[in-house]
């Protein structure tokens, strides 16, 4: 890998919390997330927001949870259907878990502008 | 029938050595490594250490006879070989729950840990676990928030967390300060921390240094649009200086203060812990001097029950070592201890050093942190050691990079969220580690120059302190 002796400027980024410093997601590295959430016996949820409120504790649930969900092409439609319906927004997938009642995954999937 | 007083000197396993008894579900049980003179009997040294550390000593004495003495004395119910070890024995002692006050760290470690370990008769004396009941547990305050909380409170979910020690840990100016607190924020990094060592020295007092950070924090978080924080250290001089660190911090609408617990003793966690809860403040917790008590295999008290401790007293975060790093700690004893901070039922398990079954009943769980010594090449063996419920701390590995703090961290956090990807993707991370960093790193020109930095740098020395296996 080439090797820069040079300093460089590093800019600050706005990002998203949890894998905001990877490159977007593949199709497929996408279903590898959601069969991990699924996986580990954790509720599937979509939530989504404007992009102006993307800080605010509560974004807006599309539907509810999908408790029991076990389908990877269910919570894929599902997230599709919720970016269809509100192009702008930022759209992420959540993995609930009831157990901790806390999110054992959660990241962005599309991001609005 | 009452007793008749007999002035003189009794051997302590008359009335110590019990090996019938069957402990009590309410009784606090001790495991202690003894080492004791040569020629005095095992039962009559681990009698001595359960009359010492309770109810006993050396004489006896006319007002025993005022109370019922068996209703409050410790007593040895079982005694063990030490794998591997000729001269030490462990001994199992049971203490009734009335030998202690209520929600009482400080006084079960005063009576546990006190006069015993000066014992003559006793050439090493190491305190390895206790078994907290779970009617002592129920009065203790524990952690202020809980992983849960912290969770929702900093908006971090599905990976461990990334911090930093802020360097040079000596010599700052407060304006100064704030600016490497700023840049490692700014560069991806959920906390930064101060050093155990700052507190409020003549180059920066701490309201100086809590200004300059507050404001760095809010910058920070304005433009990544995350949620940041900076662990203002409040341990100080006295309870008062602590406690108006604290209020300010909170005036400054900071999300977490820090404190030394062990320095700065149990009595001032507990109540800073206390304080946390109510005021809504995340806590972390440094270990300054633990290495002193529970580093030599033979003497002092076992990390486990000091990380035990540390969960009842109240904490949201533990330093526990980093396995890997520049400091001692071996993999398989992490874990164990790891365990007695996060679970909620820990179960026996020799080969992770937990003497007891420990019930945890509703206590919230404690972060645990690694720190000391570990750079980005590290991260995909820590993300599988330590699991999500943990803050990664880089110090020099951030402030390092050849780019300066901001590039450092943001080398750090893709790294670990690469680790959390692939893991989740099912890849065995440890294995494919250099794989999964490189394909980070052709996305990270900050990652590719952190790689090359610290590609020699290792820290493979034996550790001092093992578990006592064949």
């Amino acid at each position: 890998m080439p090797f820069k002796s040079t300093v460089g400027d590093y800019q600050t980024v706005a990002t998203l919390e949890t894998f905001g410093f990877l490159p977007p997601f593949t199709q497929d590295e996408i279903y590898d997330q959601i069969a991990y959430i699924i996986a580990q016996g954790w509720s599937p949820l979509v939530e989504h927001v404007h992009p102006s409120r993307s800080m605010s504790t509560y974004w807006s649930y599309w539907k509810l949870p999908f408790f029991g969900e076990k389908d990877l092409g269910v919570i894929v439609s599902e997230l599709e259907a919720c970016h269809r319906a509100y192009p702008d927004h930022h759209v992420r997938l959540v993995g609930y878990d009831a157990y901790t009642q806390s999110q054992g995954s959660c990241f962005v999937v599309f991001e609005g502008r | 029938m009452s007793k008749k007083y007999d002035a003189g000197v009794k051997e302590y396993r008359d009335t110590y050595w019990t090996p019938d008894y069957v402990p009590l579900d309410t009784d606090l049980l001790a495991c202690f490594k003894c080492t004791g003179q040569e020629g005095v009997p095992k039962e009559e040294v681990a009698a001595a250490v359960a009359a010492e550390s309770s109810t006993g000593t050396w004489s006896t004495v006319w007002s025993e006879l005022l109370t019922d003495l068996d209703f409050y004395k410790g007593r040895c119910y079982r005694i063990e070989d030490v794998p591997g070890d000729k001269e030490a024995f462990y001994a199992f002692i049971a203490y009734p729950l009335d030998l202690f006050e209520e929600g009482s760290i400080t006084n079960v470690l005063t009576s546990l840990v006190g006069n015993v370990f000066g014992f003559k008769a006793l050439r090493h004396l190491r305190l390895e676990d206790i078994r907290f009941p779970m009617a002592f547990i129920k009065t203790c305050p524990g952690p202020p928030n809980g992983i849960c909380v912290e969770r929702d409170r900093m908006n971090k979910y599905g990976r461990p967390l990334l911090g930093c020690t802020i360097k040079p840990k000596l010599g700052l100016s407060g304006k100064n300060y704030g600016r490497v607190v700023y840049e490692c924020l700014r560069g991806g990094l959920d906390f930064t921390k101060d050093d155990e060592n700052i507190n409020s020295q003549p180059f920066q007092r701490w309201q100086n240094r809590f200004e300059f950070v507050a404001e760095a924090v809010a910058l920070a978080q304005e433009e990544t649009g995350e949620k940041k924080g900076h662990y203002l250290n409040c341990t100080a001089n006295t309870p008062e200086e602590m406690y108006e660190r604290a209020e300010f911090a909170k005036e400054l609408k900071q999300p977490i203060i820090m404190h030394d617990y062990i320095t700065g003793g149990f009595t001032a966690n507990t109540g800073l812990s206390k304080w946390c809860r109510k005021n809504g403040m995340l806590l972390h917790i440094h270990r300054a001097m633990h290495a002193v008590i529970d580093r030599h295999p033979k003497h002092g008290i076992h990390f486990r029950v000091l990380a035990k401790c540390l969960r009842l007293s109240g904490g949201d975060q533990l330093h526990t070592g980093t396995v890997v790093g520049k400091l001692e700690g071996d993999r398989q004893t992490t874990l164990g201890y790891i365990d007695q901070l996060r679970e909620s039922f820990v179960p026996e398990d020799r080969s992770r050093g937990n003497f007891f079954d420990q019930d945890w009943g509703s206590m919230p769980g404690v972060f645990a942190v690694a720190s000391g010594g570990i750079h980005v090449w590290h991260m995909p063996a820590l993300v599988a050691i330590f699991g999500d419920d943990s803050v990664l701390q880089f110090g020099g590995g951030t402030h390092g990079h050849p780019w300066g703090s901001a590039a450092g961290a943001a080398a750090n956090r893709v790294a670990l969220e690469a680790c959390v990807k692939a893991r989740n993707a099912g890849r065995e991370i440890e294995k494919e580690g250099r794989d999964i960093l490189l394909e980070a790193a052709k996305h990270s020109p900050e990652l590719a120059i952190a790689l090359e930095t610290w590609k020699e740098i290792k820290f493979e020395f034996d550790t001092v302190d093992k578990l006592d296996v064949q």
